[in-house]
């Protein structure tokens, strides 16, 4: 099977929409090759606008562009858009609702070798926290696209997490995405898998392995971080009574705070948290940052057990 | 003053190697800065690599961070850590990351998101001057990196506060990522904004040339009011052959046949 990037997925894809809708139109910051928008550069020149080195002024421009009746596409690194732009994306985007698509790519410690300063892993949580804002984690190239289609349907902002690594597509072709809906992947009952992005692929295969030792485990993938689906969040914990949260984020503030967030307010049950546990990356080739963070199958599957262990 | 050419060539092998064997980083930039970071570290900086952390040694800041091999083998060549070092750049539980960071020993500090060492610059030349040290802060800027709100900010600080403690260096190679900074997001005219701003202005016609970049140094120290800045026109990529001036070079490794021919170059 051919693995293909998030990010690559996005840049082919706004090509295609772009034809269908002159409104659309693509800011970036000087990463046009690396976010993939130069696609869409090559396709339609006049409407692609670089803002250079500077992720405030693009995501400013990009706010004010879009009230006036054009539907701007925001995109560069999840470090710089979510986090040096953080307070413009805040007041001039969310404050008013305005229908902003931020496509930022990077995102993660799947950015591998630029290391710790590159590898955002507090987007989602930065991203979740403001009023107004959709949140939406892409498992791969079928799900990039059905969350920019979501998004175009949204008359407010929205944030997409895209990936730089190349990865296995994982969903069907006709797979449903619908916002504020979790997606059962498999079902089971001993346990409950929560994931998102490329977890998702390492959730299914922590599942595989459980079963062979004849725990039955739940995947959900919990794509639409905000917002999030609490009914399948509530029933995870009522009929599996333990649950793994697995993100290439932090596990503060992210789908693991989302989900403990919802379990507050329902039902009681154990949570183990996959996630970057309070500590920054570094550098070194994306699948080999990712394993020393335990950010693997076989780390899914011991936090599995130690949840079914807590019940 | 031969000698300073032939440690820039030796700096700029070891930037080839570390980043073909890392098969990944930023040699274009890399390259372009050599003659400033040499000049800096051999002539012109107090510093002591046996006590990096000596507290009245002169502070760099590389606040166009992406060229930190540049950086690291300049530091190795002083003696701050072992070149071994530089075999492991960008690789899992190794010292060197991709962009400077204080496990660095000789790294005053961390950078990458571009702009912000500018700034974090301007801060530590306040608090020399506030407390009347003596040491100098020297800063390098990438021309692309000057597009930053937060470079113009730290600039009208650093005029604001008379810091004349503090020498910035704009690596003017004309190049960014998405293509010439003159058609990405023009910078232009690069001297008379930082004048505007109330720098003292010395363009450097060729910021690869060592009498060049030491004569505008020391009308640079002949200032005493005014924070200073040298806008050198350098070349990206320069000394090998098939990187210069080339945009595609930004932000790849070579592989080893390209290691190779560019190890030629630089023989
Ligand atoms: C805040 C921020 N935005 C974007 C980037 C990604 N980036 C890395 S290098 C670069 C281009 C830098 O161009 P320039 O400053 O001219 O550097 P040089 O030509 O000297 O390599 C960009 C956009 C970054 N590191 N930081
Ligand atoms: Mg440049």
């Amino acid at each position: 099977m051919e693995k293909i990037a998030t990010r690559e997925a996005y840049g082919k894809y706004l090509v295609e929409l772009g034809k269908k809708n002159p409104k659309i139109v693509v800011f970036d910051g000087d990463l046009s090759g690396a976010t993939k928008t130069s696609y869409f550069r090559a396709e339609f020149p006049d409407r692609h606008f670089n803002a250079g080195i500077a992720e405030a002024d693009l995501m400013g421009m990009a706010a004010g562009i879009s009230t006036t009746g054009l539907i701007p596409f925001a995109s560069t690194f999840a470090i710089f858009g979510a986090g040096r732009a953080f307070e413009i994306i805040r007041n001039s985007i969310c404050y008013s609702n305005l229908n902003v698509n931020i496509c930022c790519t990077h995102a993660g410690l799947s950015v591998g070798e630029d290391g710790g300063s590159h590898q955002s892993i507090e987007d989602i949580a930065l991203m979740r926290v403001l009023p107004n804002m959709h949140v939406f984690v892409p498992a791969d190239a079928v799900e990039t696209r059905k969350m920019i289609d979501a998004a175009l349907n949204i008359d407010g902002p929205c944030y997409i997490r895209l990936c730089r690594l190349a990865t296995n597509v994982v969903l069907p072709e006709d797979y449903e995405f619908v916002p504020g809906k979790a997606v059962e992947l498999k079902k089971g009952s001993d346990v409950t898998i929560m994931a998102i992005g490329l977890m998702v692929e390492r959730a299914l295969e922590a599942a595989e392995t459980l079963e062979k030792e004849g725990i039955s485990a739940r995947v959900l993938n919990m794509g639409s971080i905000k917002p999030i689906d609490k009914a399948a969040i509530e029933a995870a914990a009522k009929e599996t009574g333990a649950i793994v949260t697995a993100e290439e984020h932090s596990v503060i503030g992210g789908l693991a705070g989302a989900v403990c967030e919802t379990l507050a307010e329902t039902t009681a049950c154990p949570v183990e948290k996959v996630g970057v546990n309070d500590v920054f990356g570094q550098s070194g080739k994306a699948l080999e940052v990712l394993e020393h963070y335990g950010l693997t199958a076989e780390h899914i599957a011991e936090a599995a057990k130690k949840a079914i262990s807590r019940k | 003053m031969e000698d300073l050419k032939a440690i820039a060539k030796e700096i700029r092998r070891d930037i080839v190697k570390s980043i073909g064997k890392a098969a990944s980083g930023h040699p274009g930039g890399s390259l372009s800065a050599v003659e400033i970071l040499t000049l800096l570290y051999y002539e012109k900086m107090n510093v002591d690599p046996k006590n990096p952390k000596m507290e009245d040694r002169d502070r760099f800041v590389l606040s166009k961070g992406h060229a930190a091999p540049a950086l690291y083998a300049t530091l190795a060549s002083k003696g701050y850590f072992p070149k071994e070092e530089l075999d492991h750049l960008r690789q899992v539980g190794a010292m060197l990351q991709g962009h400077p960071s204080m496990h660095t020993p000789g790294v005053d500090m961390a950078t990458g998101s571009l702009g912000q060492g500018f700034s974090t610059a301007v801060g530590m030349a306040l608090g020399a001057k506030h407390q009347g040290a003596k040491w100098h802060t020297y800063v390098l800027l990438g021309d692309g990196e000057i597009e930053e709100g937060i470079v113009w900010e730290a600039a009208m600080a650093a005029s604001n506060y008379g810091l004349s403690n503090l020498t910035a260096f704009v690596d003017n190679n004309n190049l960014q990522i998405d293509g010439a900074v003159s058609d990405v997001m023009n910078p232009y005219p690069i001297d008379e904004k930082f004048k505007a701003f109330g720098w003292n202005v010395i363009d450097v016609a060729d910021g690869n040339d060592f009498d060049q970049l030491r004569a505008a140094l020391t009308l640079a120290e002949a200032c005493t009011d005014k924070p200073s800045v040298l806008v050198c026109k350098t070349v990206k990529g320069k000394g090998v052959s098939f990187m210069e001036n080339e945009v595609g070079w930004h932000g790849k490794g070579p592989n080893p046949e390209q290691v190779e021919q560019a190890l030629k170059d630089l023989a």
